[in-house]
């Protein structure tokens, strides 16, 4: 007996791909109207806005593509992002290894910080934390100032996805291993490491995502040259307000990269906010 | 995901007695550190280990996160511009002061509004797309790649291209709608007050639509495919089937949905920044706009401080009252179907 994959009440109808159309016109129509308005001049925008390039023109594009700044924000927009992910990642899998492996008194509580930091969002933080950086550690307009922060806030997430998922490796990986001689701190950078790579891709891409659409705390520690690409979208679209197939043009690239990291990652971002909703 | 590293399972313990052979493993371990005072300085070795693998995330956490969070409630007692010690100290003044602002209240009023409109609005749209989504139909996977992406995009970047789509008289939703022969407003719509919260919380809906319906397929996914086919040969018809049984199952994913959604927008701060920076005439501000605007341009922090905790007292006490009410029945079902099942 073939089974299809129908669900029982399979197939579509026309009114389904009606609505269907009408939910994809509204969802991409926004992003397509910026694609598209930066292919055009503001003459253009100004005569119909709701025409299609007529000429195409590539300036818009080009002018943001041979902008120096718009690199230098992609560059610490990237730095910083890589910073991230990276601190959140070693961190966060360095703390959920011991409350998942080993048995020890106040294993529970320990994890309870954890679980308690979920419950401080950022805006509460965030004036004591501008004032912290620039005043007592002096890290305003640096990388690493906003990237620590972006970590801090992003462990207790990681290690409450992270330690269930090295909880369900079996136990007797450790044992074997041990009596093999292997230290703990051994079996763990050599045996639970590789075996737990899917759960660290996902909360890395979680923190690399969610460092590289940052606004508010970038917006309070970097100015000028170290400013990442959301502050330069949102400075370059007040400061030439008048141009605006050129803003287009700029938000439109400047959307590109996550995107693309997206549709790359899509299946391990989906599983990831899966797993933070399940848990 | 667990299915995926449960495989390489060493195969000199797994089989049918795997007690036997773990208690094997440990004595030999325990001989092998058998050896006088061992055991203490095992004890202590954990301990360290322990201490040494948990200590950068706690760290940090502590530095940049419980650390500023303790300051806010220090400077809410104080007034304070920034600059000297803090020694003006004021008691419960700031809080007072921030409660009877009536930017704050409206402040508030805002959160709360966008609170329950993003669940009124996304709820519906969100679990009809899902269903929709749900079915065996043309193009399905790219559907589900297109419905995702505005998520994906930084709030920042989707809140640059709304602005312009919003532009009075150039835009294109005025353009398109005096094409339709109706009237936008003369302000615009982010201009005219009675109008701005409403876009803001269309635009964010458009933003974070795609989250709901991702969660609610992954929540289909787990109605077994037999309840299906059962209430087909039953004769129910699919919108029956829907109402009763599908809905119902999609529960826990709807409520964490709802909970998520709800703390999100208690936070709202970039959207309505880049949007409106909280005007026109303060009809926009949110709680988080309003910390901020204290906080930088005017330097008063023991204002921001105040208002810093009131945010985290509202968000706590919210998410409180929300896992005690409704996702504590998540757990109650869970224990009855067990119970059930014993």
């Amino acid at each position: 007996m073939t089974r299809s994959r129908t669900k029982g009440y399979g197939g579509g109808n026309p009114l389904v791909y009606l609505i269907a159309l009408i939910v994809v016109a509204l969802t991409v129509g926004p992003v397509l109207y910026g694609a598209l308005g930066g292919f055009r001049t503001n003459a253009q925008l100004a005569a119909d806005p709701t025409g299609l390039p007529d000429p195409w023109v590539l300036d818009n594009y080009t002018g943001v593509l041979t902008n120096e700044a718009f690199w230098r924000y992609a560059l610490n927009s990237t730095v910083i992002a890589v910073i991230t992910t990276g601190v959140t990642v070693i961190f966060g899998v360095m703390a959920a290894y011991p409350l998942a492996r080993y048995e020890f008194r106040g294993r529970e509580a320990l994890f309870m910080v954890f679980v308690l930091g979920l419950l401080f969002p950022a805006a509460v933080a965030i004036i004591p934390l501008f004032i912290l950086i620039t005043r007592d550690l002096s890290m305003a307009n640096t990388w690493w100032g906003v990237a620590l922060p972006q970590a801090a806030f992003a462990l207790p997430m990681t290690v409450v996805i992270l330690r269930p998922f090295l909880m369900a490796l079996p136990k007797e990986i450790e044992e074997a291993a041990m009596i093999d001689g292997s230290s703990r701190i051994g079996v763990f950078w050599r045996i639970l490491l590789p075996l737990c790579v899917p759960g660290l891709i996902t909360v890395g891409v979680l923190a690399f995502i969610g460092s590289w659409n940052a606004y508010l705390l970038p917006l309070l520690l970097l100015q000028g040259e170290m400013r990442t690409l959301p502050l330069g979208v949102a400075d370059y679209s007040t400061e030439y307000s008048a141009d605006t197939a050129g803003v287009l043009a700029f938000t439109t690239i400047a959307m590109i990269p996550a995107l693309v990291l997206f549709l790359a990652l899509q299946k391990r971002i989906v599983s990831g906010l899966q797993g933070a909703v399940k848990g | 995901m667990a299915h995926e590293v449960t495989d390489p399972a060493p195969a000199a313990v797994s089989g049918h007695d795997a007690p036997a052979a773990r208690r094997a493993i440990a004595r030999r371990a325990a001989r092998r550190s058998g050896a006088p005072g061992g055991r203490r300085s095992d004890a202590w070795r954990k301990r360290l280990e322990i201490a040494l693998f948990v200590a950068p995330a706690l760290a940090l956490i502590a530095l940049f996160v419980a650390w500023p969070v303790a300051s806010a409630v220090r400077f809410s007692v104080y007034r304070w511009k920034g600059f000297g010690p803090l020694e003006d100290f004021v008691g419960f003044d700031n809080y007072v002061s921030v409660l009877t602002d009536d930017v704050f209240q409206g402040a508030v009023g805002h959160n709360f509004i966008i609170v329950f409109g993003s669940i009124l609005l996304q709820l519906p749209l969100g679990l009809g797309i899902a269903l929709l989504l749900n079915r065996d139909m043309w193009g399905r996977g790219l559907l589900r790649t297109i419905i995702f992406v505005p998520y994906v995009l930084a709030e920042v970047i989707a809140g640059v291209v709304w602005f312009q789509l919003l532009q009075p008289q150039y835009g294109m939703v005025d353009a398109i709608m005096s094409g339709i022969g109706l009237d936008p407003p003369a302000q615009g719509w982010l201009g005219t007050p009675d109008h701005a919260l409403w876009v803001v919380l269309l635009v964010l809906t458009w933003k974070y639509l795609g989250l709901a319906v991702i969660l609610f397929l992954a929540g289909l996914q787990g109605v077994p495919e037999e309840l299906y086919e059962s209430a087909q040969l039953d004769g129910a018809s699919w919108w029956q089937v829907q109402r009763s049984i599908t809905i119902p199952l999609l529960g826990p994913t709807i409520r964490t949905w709802c909970f998520l959604s709800m703390i999100g927008s208690l936070q709202l701060f970039d959207m309505v920044w880049i949007l409106t920076g909280g005007g026109p005439a303060n009809a926009t501000t949110t709680m988080a706009t309003f910390l901020v605007n204290q906080g930088t341009d005017r330097q008063n922090y023991g204002i921001a401080g105040a208002a810093s905790v009131i945010l985290f007292v509202i968000s706590f006490a919210m998410a409180v009252a929300y896992q005690f009410f409704i996702l504590r029945r998540d757990t109650m079902t869970e224990r009855r179907t067990r119970k059930a099942a014993a």
